[in-house]
């Protein structure tokens, strides 16, 4: 689960970091509000889980009332698109900060390497930038520190790396404690990445984490209700919301062909094979073992209350998962839901004649079935249309 | 031979009196599988179908004589389990349970490590080395004993594959699905070693998937390391940046752990990748019998 900036920044204060004060807005006449509460100068900063959003137009200073309707009213609906063309993000809300005075800018996270298996700290002199912007012009501006992973970052380790950054001498200090503190909440909030950029240190010679990227666990949840309870980012996508209300593992993608498949490599493997058969997969969804008509049902509705699906795959390999059962999920739903749409169905594995005779029973009359995954590919590309 | 698990296998199932755990510990068993122990704690003295259920696992080994244990414990209480496991003696601990936080698996990950207990997954559908044992929830049907190891990250692709390869007349030594979480207890380095030492596997199937670098490091190590000719499959091509694809360590960050990446850094080492697991399969049984 990716946090926005503002609910990255509430966590951080919980845990007595350093943050700018601040409030969230939704129009341009609350962050005025806020901008007034604040006092000027504020950074009207827009919420969306992206970096890359001061170069998009995402983020304005305003020195008063004026500057703050206007740039609150500019950068809500805007469309934001992240520096690997991820989104776009519709802006739909703001945090209102008040202004900070950047003497100079820091990079600092802490993230989940998976390779090492450990938690990494990161820390560059060189603020402000994307950190493989840093990574690539000057490597060696870049501090890596691996954690122990049954103990927590001690404050003279901090402070090493904060040398070796060569963080200047009156803010190492500050900057130590940030990184003891940083690890503390990936811990105790089971945060896989935490990126601060910029840290900054202010007019007063104060260290600040003046942005907050942070993703928690979705394994986790369990142990952070507060979190769960954080209000959604109203640019969820439609599908996924839905899909998320039913317990489905469902991502929206931009093309026409809906997919369900049984388990996540398989299902990533039936996108991949309808785009080299010419075809543009609309989403992917894993059914998961238990393929029940419910799940079924629930799974159709998703898929074609997406106005963009012409044609349907399913495409299922039954271990513990009966192909009979499953047969019968899609004679159901398809009657219950009188779904029209052409459905292009392969079936096998546990129980796959007896599913595919149940199907041939049925006589569906917009239901094709195909022995092979390829094959079946080749099918829903054909029916699909451009 | 085969690797991890075979006829001197002796199981333990944490969680064999729940749900899934029962289901699937049984089907081991029926499959051949000597399963000597379950454990629930509470439940000692009972058993199920036969089984003896203990309290603890070590009471399972020393009692039992269980030397691999399966973890089919809720998620929320499943590195308890794993750690409960790797402290008890047995060799092997398996980990079914998806959905463990990642922040309980580091800890436990080096605990394995440290002290020198192959652990397997979590978030993974087992281990099956036909004709002799099967561990988790692959369904043995789809694969015949055979030549080929197969390493996953995927329960139902691996399936797929496994099926082509049975149709083509071809089996397998063992079939490893390492699991698709972030943090793994046996990665592909660590389960290509084994097939390269084991005599009863000529070649290796690997199937990745987008996230990490596993597949990454996989290709430097077996240009440096493995003697057996490996074939790969790689999913997620059309998976977008910065999305969750069912597995949790399923995701791309940034411009890393793409599918076109872990492709050419395979096909840089001269490992061959399939365009999909039909292709796959159809390379592995060509390779197989031009050796």
């Amino acid at each position: 689960m990716d946090l926005l900036e503002y609910q990255g920044k509430e966590l951080f204060a919980r845990h007595g970091l350093p943050v700018p004060k601040g409030v969230h807005a939704k129009t341009a006449d609350a962050a005025v509000d806020a901008s007034e509460a604040l006092g000027y100068p504020v950074a009207v900063k827009a919420q969306v889980l992206i970096g890359g959003r001061g170069k998009a137009g995402g983020i304005k200073i305003a020195k008063d009332g004026t500057e703050a309707h206007e740039y609150a009213g500019e950068i809500i609906g805007m469309d934001i698109v992240g520096p690997h063309g991820e989104g776009p993000f519709k802006v739909h809300e703001l945090w209102v900060e008040a202004g900070s005075e950047i003497e100079s800018e820091f990079y600092a996270s802490v993230i989940l390497d998976r390779s090492a298996k450990k938690l990494m700290v990161m820390l560059s002199r060189m603020g402000g930038m994307d950190v493989e912007a840093i990574a690539a012009s000057d490597p060696e501006a870049l501090v890596k520190h691996h954690v122990d992973p049954l103990g927590g970052l001690g404050e003279d380790e901090a402070k090493q790396i904060a040398a070796q950054a060569k963080i200047p001498a009156e803010v190492a200090d500050q900057v130590a404690a940030v990184l003891v503190q940083l690890v503390e909440v990936a811990r105790a909030e089971d945060a896989t990445l935490i990126e601060v950029n910029p840290l900054i240190v202010n007019a007063d010679g104060k260290v600040v984490l003046l942005d907050a990227k942070v993703t928690i666990d979705g394994n986790a949840m369990f142990r952070h209700p507060e979190l769960e309870e954080l209000p959604e980012s109203a640019d969820q996508d439609p599908q996924e919301k839905m899909a998320k209300e039913r317990g489905l593992t469902y991502v929206s993608l931009d093309g026409n062909i809906g997919i369900l498949g049984n388990g996540a490599g398989l299902c990533m493997s039936t996108l991949d094979v309808v785009a080299q058969a010419g075809g543009r997969p609309a989403n992917f969804l894993d059914a998961g073992g238990g393929s029940k008509a419910e799940a079924i049902i629930d799974a159709l509705e998703v898929i074609t209350s997406n106005p963009e699906v012409t044609a349907i795959l399913f495409n299922i390999f039954g271990g513990i998962t009966r192909c009979d059962e499953v047969a019968r999920g899609i004679i159901e739903a398809t009657n219950k839901i009188g779904l029209t749409l052409p459905l292009v169905v392969r079936l096998d594995g546990t129980n796959s004649e007896e599913g595919l005779a149940l199907l041939a029973e049925a006589g569906l009359p917009n239901l094709h079935h195909e022995a092979t995954m390829l094959g079946a590919a080749k099918k829903v590309v054909e029916l699909a249309g451009n | 031979m085969s690797i991890i698990i075979d006829n001197d296998t002796k199981l333990v199932v944490s969680g064999l009196t729940g749900r899934e755990g029962s289901f699937h510990g049984l089907r081991n068993k029926a499959y051949g599988t000597r399963l000597v122990a379950g454990v629930t704690p509470g439940k000692g003295g009972q058993d199920v179908e036969g089984t003896p259920v203990f309290n603890t696992i070590e009471e399972s080994v020393s009692e039992a004589g269980a030397n691999t244990a399966m973890i089919f414990v809720p998620a929320k209480f499943a590195a308890g389990s794993i750690n409960e496991a790797i402290d008890s003696g047995v060799d092997t601990v398996i980990a079914i349970t998806e959905g463990i936080p990642v922040m309980d698996m580091l800890p436990t990950y080096w605990k394995a490590r440290e002290k020198g207990v192959r652990l397997i997954g979590p978030n993974c559908p087992g281990v099956l080395s036909p004709g002799k044992a099967n561990v988790g929830i692959i369904p043995a049907q789809f694969f015949d004993q055979g030549r080929i190891g197969v390493v996953s990250k995927s329960g139902t692709l691996t399936y797929q594959i496994g099926n082509e390869l049975k149709q083509a007349g071809e089996g397998n030594s063992t079939i490893v699905g390492i699991g698709g979480d972030p943090i793994i207890g046996s990665d592909f380095i660590d389960i290509l070693t084994l097939f390269d030492a084991d005599p009863e596997t000529d070649l290796i199937v690997m199937v990745g998937e987008i996230g990490g670098d596993a597949e990454e490091r996989a290709a430097e190590f077996i240009a440096a390391e493995i003697s057996k000719p490996v074939v790969a499959y790689i999913a997620g091509f059309t998976a977008p940046p910065g999305k969750q694809m069912g597995h949790a360590g399923a995701i791309i960050s940034g411009s890393s752990g793409t599918a076109k990446a872990k492709q050419e850094a395979l096909e840089a080492k001269g490992v061959r990748v399939g365009e999909s697991p039909t292709e796959a399969a159809r390379i592995a049984v060509e390779t197989l019998r031009s050796m």
